[in-house]
């Protein structure tokens, strides 16, 4: 390339930086550090010596990864893939037929949720579920006994949770991609008789799959990274039976101080943050030659 | 059946999903104006504005928010610079190199942010810059970076090449056409890339909660969280109070930008790419 031309990207460089500094460093360095034992504190925080792979074989052989990366599936699949995923759609889809009014006060407390700080929406979600809480009180209206939800169905609890803090960002997904469905294809089969769950199924669903494809991609990469949710509500307890990935991967390195194990963890969640931004790169791609 | 009953029904459904989501938060406002607040959703028997009064103060609520609002416009300031500045020759010259990059940059939105906190907290140490408000702000801006560029991108894309044109006949460099020309047309698309940075800082829990040590330094996010540890278990209607206090200012900001959006998506102009 000419000077010229190489002088015209000069501006791209501060962006650059950050991006190495702050992003690529610190991803090099996990997968370097996880191969050493790298403390919080004592010897090994200033010396870390080379271990090889031993954090990665102690992971295997302990409980607690196996377990947390099996509470990370059910998590994901639970709150993003069905919970938000799913209710998100179907509110789009009702609020094409509903009145205004109802669409926005509905559209304004799902979004309140999402908007909120996500330490507040955690307190409300503790709150919430606690065994005093709201949802016992309403429960007791039916007529039903209150539970324990934090404490006997923690991942539950946090299912919900995220689903509720979560849907939003689904739901604006799937209205934007619904208003751009033209009316007169819904309409011609309208037309044809073809009964609501076909044009459904046939018609509206194909027709916005591709916001179908990013929103699952975006809601699966925001979930995989939930922490302060889980991290208020039930700081991943009661033992472990909510520990999730970054849970696991924040315990090892900050309450036990072992910084090359958690580092060990952490690089685990980044190759699965990279197989579902390959492919949601190559997602993109596909559609825009 | 008839097309007003169907309509019914789909109202009545979508009011009792709203309920539902609704449901949570109501606590968060009962409980802020109950003197005498537990976990429980009642109305307060003698409402009063106590809880708020006594979380008004310097130590508890303003250095807290003032950090907060130091932290976010810092993050957004930076970020918004940076992704102008990045955006300007992706948008305006063709280049081999243009669409590698950006793709890279979009595969770098998908990287999970707490997952990195581990290693960005060793980083930080051996490089001595924990507890440091400008390194947490410039590592916060990074991590919306990747986003925010290929928001500024699309947003410049819309701005036609014809009007800076004729300005460079005229001589004009073009950074000088970006000042001039281009950043006014697209102002509106600048403020939306800056408030919804700004929000997402002014939330961010994890992030100076592993970076800032001090108190002095940390924002509302984490003072609020041992502030819940400490008096948790005694002060629920202050915790509302304090939370709803901290929630609006990003409220209002959400509103200004969804209304001036005409209630299109804030982000679908990075989704679409």
């Amino acid at each position: 390339m000419n000077p010229r031309r190489l002088l015209r990207l000069l501006p791209i460089t501060p962006a650059i930086l950050l991006l190495l500094v702050f992003l690529l460093a610190p991803v090099v360095w996990s997968f370097y550090a996880s191969f050493t034992d790298a403390a919080l504190s004592g010897k090994a925080a200033k010396d870390p010596q080379w271990v090889g792979a031993e954090n990665y074989v102690r992971m295997f052989s302990d409980d607690s990864f196996p377990m947390a990366t099996w509470l990370t599936v059910v998590f994901v699949a639970a709150s993003a893939v069905l919970g938000q995923n799913l209710l998100g759609l179907l509110i789009a889809l009702l609020m094409t037929r509903s009145r205004k009014m109802v669409s926005d006060w509905v559209g304004t407390a799902v979004v309140a949720a999402w908007v909120l700080p996500e330490i507040v929406a955690a307190f409300a979600a503790y709150a919430y579920f606690n065994r005093d809480g709201t949802l016992n009180q309403l429960l007791a209206v039916l007529g039903t006994h209150g539970l324990d939800w934090l404490y006997s169905f923690p991942l539950v609890a946090i299912i919900l949770a995220n689903t509720w803090r979560g849907t939003a960002f689904s739901m604006l997904v799937y209205r934007a991609a619904l208003a751009d469905v033209p009316r007169d294809v819904s309409e011609a089969a309208l037309m044809d008789g073809a009964r609501g769950w076909q044009r459904l199924g046939f018609i509206t669903l194909p027709l916005i799959r591709n916001s179908i494809a990013t929103n699952l991609m975006l809601i699966t990469l925001q979930t995989l990274a939930v922490f302060t949710l889980i991290w208020v509500m039930t700081a991943g307890g009661p033992a472990n039976a909510s520990t999730t990935l970054p849970v696991l991967a924040y315990q090892e390195a900050f309450k036990f101080g072992d910084i090359g194990y958690g580092t060990a963890v952490a690089s685990v969640l980044i190759l699965l943050g990279m197989v579902f931004g390959a492919v949601y790169v190559r997602l993109l791609r596909e559609r825009r030659p | 059946m008839s097309r007003s009953r169907a309509r019914l029904g789909v109202d009545i459904a979508l009011l009792l999903i709203g309920v539902c989501f609704a449901a949570p938060l109501l606590w968060l406002v009962l409980a802020a104006v109950d003197p005498q607040a537990g976990y429980q959703t009642k109305v307060p028997s003698a409402p009063s504005i106590i809880n708020f009064a006594a979380v008004m103060t310097p130590e508890l609520l303003g250095r807290p928010l003032l950090n907060s609002f130091l932290l976010s416009a810092g993050t957004a300031l930076v970020n918004v610079l940076a992704a102008v500045l990045a955006a300007y020759p992706l948008s305006r010259y063709q280049s081999r190199f243009n669409k590698p990059f950006m793709y890279t940059v979009l595969f770098g939105t998908s990287l999970p942010v707490t997952a990195i906190m581990v290693p960005v907290y060793g980083l930080f140490v051996q490089l001595q810059l924990l507890d440091s408000m400008a390194a947490t702000i410039f590592f916060m801006a990074t991590t919306t970076l990747p986003m925010a560029i290929w928001m500024a991108k699309n947003f410049m894309d819309s701005v036609p090449l014809e009007l800076e044109e004729a300005a460079w006949m005229d001589g004009a460099s073009s950074m000088a056409t970006l000042r001039s020309i281009v950043l006014p047309l697209m102002g509106q698309g600048l403020g939306v890339v800056f408030i919804f940075v700004f929000i997402q800082a002014w939330g961010n829990f994890f992030v100076p909660f592993i970076l800032l040590l001090s108190t002095g330094k940390q924002p509302a996010a984490v003072s609020i969280f041992s502030f819940f540890g400490q008096h948790g278990a005694i002060a629920y209607g202050q915790l509302a109070a304090f939370s709803i206090l901290y929630s609006v200012p990003v409220l209002v900001l959400y509103a200004v930008v969804s209304r001036g959006m005409g209630n299109s998506f804030a982000m679908s102009g990075a989704m679409k790419g």
